[in-house]
């Protein structure tokens, strides 16, 4: 599905099922140097069951035109004003890794606008290494090596994204490179690590927050520990959040890694 | 820590793709003998049938069993992943019949398997597949062969039988500026002793039957995708970014952006044309991968032994392996093998000097080599490519693949590299007394 946002073109899977305006929607926000295809095992299984899904290529990443998010806040932005050209009421908000940021620092915004709030894979502050900040920007092959490592937690994945025989460190791979190689003008990895790195408005985002809150954490996670969360959870609980933790047996690459995992627990929660 | 740092060639041999059996404890990978699988629910088989959700539905489409084999090969090429298929030649044609139609074109290597060359030059023909053959060394011959409806180029790691090295980076950049990949067999060498996605190539695909397997037990075959190839920037390939009316209108690069060619050859292709694989080959297949890294090792050496062997044979004119520098790929073998000309692989050919006579007096006084039709077993083996594996093409075409009448291949295996020899010594003597008494008085004895 192709809807103008902010003045450009943008891109957002709809699971195989035409956007219907009576049924209630979801909004999937993938990580750095992802897309929307990251969430597949999800995505396709909720639009076919009862939900509009609109999985976004963030602005500047593969099949969205515009300008690269430099912040949190600014793709923040560009959720909601998707959520506007989409003539969207009210929807449940789904971000892994600096996506979930993005749907955190979205959902205090439009408070009651957001129905349901699912941090997969999530931390704060999600601080970047110097390290692995300057190797995004003047080695990307080896960061990315570095992340598919980090991130991986197994040799062998269940069936996966494509199907049975997915090799899931090859396909992450190979998915950051189509992804930093679509933008020719900005390292788009450099600039989501950078805006990861520079979030600091994520306690008082939590606090605002208005919605359940599902923390959906790895945990064999390493690039974002399930204890690296813990300042959110105890946000969400000392503010009196309505919120659930469920720890799927796997890492980072959960979507992949434990697909089924995965999908059952956003879809219990959208369902609750 | 949990979780893997980054595991070498030799540990994803044995660990990729397979982890003990929740189940049973099992620490082997179990052979999953069953046809299909129980649905959880209506909804899950749904699911299942619609790619809402990923599992084992029927044995055609996928089974656990060939999903660790199709793991382990993707990870040891480095690809996203990989359908394993009934042969190697059904590897190709699945490879083919994913990417085209009537009315496409393809520009091959002429240094190809002679079962291989049949298909591009007489089968696909017949379903409007058009194939134009360049040398694989001719950079200028790639270019030029391609046409407005060329949708792949394809070529051998090292061709068959004349080790002639494809020029992978160069190839690969001819066929991504006319918007089409490079499919590679990579048979001969194995992702051992190169990965041809680290080269460019954009798919892989491998007979298993031979060093995979190593041990000649099974037929198979296995297609690796790189997930580099942008179908949709190309804009040549509709059967992987429009929708497809055959499979609930799925635009299959809107569903993975980078797996397209992956799920609609399983969708389609192992769904329609059922080239699938058994789950004990994949077992069988498995074992051999584990052991992989090892037998090449002694397939290299071995190989190097026996070239330096017949090189200084008075009765050898000509030993074809990149080892020598002779060889017109010596070069290129060192710049692209892991190994250099050294991993140029361990099937290779030589002419004896002779006649025709000679050449079947030498293969019959074997007693090591076993004369068949495989390569990349663990036992040694030979052939007489003209009569045998190439016997359907003309003599032009054979010359455009560098065999000659008298050309013998061999398989170096993994014996004591000394009985090899010895074994091929006994034989050229055979051939050479078979040469004397044919030859008229006062001739040379």
């Amino acid at each position: 599905m192709k809807l103008t946002v902010q003045g450009h073109e943008a891109y957002a899977y709809t699971g195989g099922k035409p956007f219907d305006p009576a049924k209630p929607t979801v909004v999937m926000i993938h990580g750095v140097l992802n897309d929307h295809s990251v969430w597949i095992l999800q995505s396709r299984y909720l639009a076919h069951h009862g939900w509009n899904v609109l999985a976004v290529d963030l602005p500047g990443h593969c099949r969205s035109a515009g300008e690269a998010p430099a912040s949190v806040e600014a793709a923040a932005d560009f959720i909601a004003a998707l959520l506007d050209a989409a003539g969207v009421a009210q929807a449940a908000l789904v971000g892994h890794s600096w996506g979930s940021l993005i749907a955190l620092e979205t959902a205090s915004r439009l408070k009651a606008r957001i129905s349901h709030l699912v941090l997969v894979g999530t931390a704060f502050p999600m601080k970047v290494t110097p390290a692995l900040l300057e190797a995004s920007l003047n080695a990307p092959l080896q960061a990315m090596k570095m992340i598919n490592v980090f991130s991986r937690a197994t040799l062998a994945a269940p069936p996966s994204a494509l199907g049975p025989g997915t090799w899931v460190y090859g396909a992450s791979m190979a998915l950051n490179k189509r992804v930093l190689a679509s933008n020719t003008k900005v390292n788009v990895f450099h600039r989501g690590f950078s805006a990861c790195d520079q979030y600091a408005n994520g306690l008082q985002a939590m606090a605002a927050v208005t919605c359940p809150v599902l923390f959906l954490l790895g945990a064999q996670d390493q690039m974002t520990t399930p204890k690296a969360a813990q300042s959110l959870v105890q946000q969400a609980r000392e503010s009196g959040k309505t919120f659930k933790v469920v720890n799927v047996p796997m890492g980072h690459h959960q979507m992949n890694e434990s697909p089924e995992e995965t999908l059952k627990a956003i879809q219990e929660f959208l369902q609750a | 820590m949990s979780g893997y740092s980054d595991p070498h060639f030799d540990t994803l041999a044995l660990h990729a793709g397979a982890t003990p059996d929740p189940s049973t404890g099992a620490r082997a990978v179990p052979i999953h003998l069953t046809t299909s699988f129980v649905f959880e629910s209506s909804d899950q088989a749904a699911a299942l049938f619609n790619l809402e959700r990923a599992g084992h539905v029927y044995s055609r489409i996928s089974n656990p069993t060939n999903a660790v084999f199709e793991q382990r090969v993707a990870a040891l090429e480095g690809g996203i992943g990989a359908i394993a298929t009934a042969s190697g030649q059904a590897a190709l044609h699945l490879s083919v019949a994913t990417l085209m139609g009537a009315g496409a074109h393809i520009v091959a290597s002429t240094a190809l398997y002679g079962g291989s060359q049949n298909l591009l030059h007489y089968t696909l023909r017949r379903f409007g597949i058009e194939t134009t053959f360049v040398k694989p060394g001719d950079i200028d011959g790639w270019k030029a062969a391609i046409r407005p409806n060329t949708r792949l180029l394809f070529g051998e790691t090292v061709g068959n039988p004349g080790l002639d090295v494809l020029d992978i980076p160069t190839v690969a950049q001819i066929a991504h500026e006319a918007g089409v990949p490079l499919l590679v067999d990579s048979t001969l060498t194995s992702p051992y002793l190169l990965k041809p996605l680290e080269h460019g190539a954009d798919l892989v695909y491998h007979s298993a039957t031979k060093f995979l397997s190593g041990h000649g037990t099974v037929i198979g075959g296995v297609v690796v995708d790189g997930g580099s190839f942008d179908w949709e920037r190309s804009g040549k390939f509709p059967e992987l970014t429009q929708a497809y009316d055959g499979f609930h209108n799925m635009v299959f690069s809107e569903e993975s952006t980078v797996g397209a060619f992956l799920l609609r050859a399983r969708r389609e292709g192992l769904r329609d044309f059922g080239a699938c694989m058994s789950p004990h080959t994949a077992w069988l297949i498995l074992q051999g991968i584990e052991t992989l890294p090892l037998r090449m090792e002694r397939h290299m050496a071995n190989t190097e032994k026996v070239v330096q062997f017949l090189a200084s044979h008075p009765l050898v004119a000509r030993v074809g392996h990149p080892l020598l520098e002779s060889h017109p790929s010596h070069a290129l073998a060192n710049k692209l093998l892991r190994f250099g000309a050294k991993g140029a692989g361990s099937v290779f050919s030589f002419d004896i000097q002779g006649s025709r006579e000679q050449g079947r007096a030498f293969i019959e006084a074997l007693k090591i080599f076993s004369h068949l039709a495989n390569v990349g077993d663990c036992r040694s083996l030979v052939i007489h490519p003209a009569s045998t594996t190439h016997f359907r093409m003309t003599d032009e075409a054979l010359a455009g693949a560098g065999i000659g009448p008298g050309t013998i291949r061999l398989s170096i295996g993994l014996e004591d590299a000394d009985d090899l020899i010895d074994d091929l010594k006994r034989a050229l003597k055979a051939a050479e007394k078979a040469g004397a008494s044919k030859a008229p008085q006062g001739g040379k004895a």
